[in-house]
């Protein structure tokens, strides 16, 4: 990643975080009135992270079954409604037990 | 999308108006507990950063420019596969456009008189939580909303911070293991709902299936943008065949 990029990312990063929830408080008084765009906005966030989780997740660590792993213990704990550090750091300790176990077999 | 840390509350609904410092005082009090909450999160994000690659400086600042979770794990998610600027864009922009409607009822909101100076910074402050809170109040003043804001972006930022202090010492066995930190957050963030709601759980099957079928075929397509083809497909036929009932109801809502 080259300085650059990276200025760039941050950049585009801001805009498009910023203007979403600017524009609307500086331009206009009115509510989307679309139940359908209302819905799609509803679910967005939901279908974004699924589709960044799988199939991702599998290739994050050393070894594919450490991750499966990892991944089984993140949905478990949330599952419970965990908090999120909490689902986090247990899911990274799993995979770490995992390795050392694939290690030593 | 954020922390469960803080929930919206009631009191102070129907108190007296109260002079610009009470009104401050007020909302920097109701931001302690998303404070705490966006603290321990974005811990969890700088670790994730700096194992990644990324600076605590560059960390640091995406964290304080962007006050989002899901949007900027997402961006940085996409930056480290060193995705186009075009990719990561779209990708931020499609979770943050829920902003949109936040931002537009929160404008039904404030207070008369808030110019557009003030605006532009009380923007800048719209999350779920922040959100959530201001919407308990039946007006919302600028010297509230900005006091509200202030220890969240302070936790949010400083959280981040701490987080990849924490990740350049981190032993080099535990690298591969902190691979999975982001991956486990979205995990952390998306089944609850889906527990709670068989139209969401729809939409993260949908969602799934989609992308692992897209990243499986030989479509030679960047993960960028098969990602937003996975979320267009989810959330559009989500729309189309399970359409949030409450999505006319909200509208009436005082």
């Amino acid at each position: 990643m080259t300085a650059a990029y990276l200025v760039g990312v941050v950049a585009v990063m801001f805009a498009v975080t910023y203007l979403p929830r600017t524009l609307p408080l500086v331009l206009f008084r009115r509510e989307i009135r679309s139940r359908w765009l209302r819905s799609f906005l509803h679910y967005v966030p939901y279908a974004v992270l699924t589709a960044l989780t799988l199939p991702a997740t599998i290739g994050a660590t050393r070894d594919w079954r450490s991750a499966a792993v990892g991944l089984a213990v993140a949905v478990l704990l949330a599952w419970r409604r965990r908090p999120l550090l909490v689902v986090a750091l247990v899911a990274a300790a799993s995979v770490w037990v995992a390795e050392a176990v694939l290690v030593v077999a | 999308m954020n922390s469960r840390a803080s929930g919206p509350r009631g009191d102070d609904v129907d108190s007296p108006v109260s002079g610009a410092a009470d009104d401050a005082r007020t909302g920097i009090g109701d931001g302690v507990g998303i404070a705490l909450g966006y603290f321990t999160i974005s811990i969890a994000f700088g670790l994730s950063c700096v194992r990644g690659g990324l600076t605590p400086l560059v960390a640091t600042i995406i964290s304080f420019t962007n006050l989002s979770s899901s949007g900027q794990f997402a961006g940085v998610t996409v930056a480290l596969q060193v995705g186009s600027l075009a990719e990561i864009a779209l990708t931020v922009l499609l979770i943050n456009a829920r902003y949109v409607l936040m931002s537009f009822s929160l404008s039904q909101r404030l207070a008369p008189g808030i110019g557009t100076r003030a605006r532009l910074v009380m923007g800048y402050g719209v999350t779920d939580e922040i959100y959530a809170l201001a919407m308990n109040r039946r007006v919302v003043t600028a010297p509230y909303y900005l006091g509200l804001m202030s220890l969240p972006v302070l936790g949010w930022t400083a959280g981040t911070t701490v987080g990849t202090l924490l990740g350049e010492v981190l032993p080099a066995s535990l690298q591969s293991a902190s691979g999975v930190l982001l991956y486990a957050m979205f995990v952390a963030i998306v089944v609850p709902p889906a527990r709670g709601s068989a139209r969401v759980a729809a939409v993260v099957l949908v969602a799934a299936v989609v992308s692992v079928v897209l990243a499986v075929l030989p479509l030679h397509l960047a993960a960028g943008w098969r990602l937003i083809v996975a979320t267009c497909v989810a959330a559009g036929l989500g729309a189309s065949l399970l359409p949030v009932p409450g999505a006319a109801e909200e509208e009436a809502r005082p």
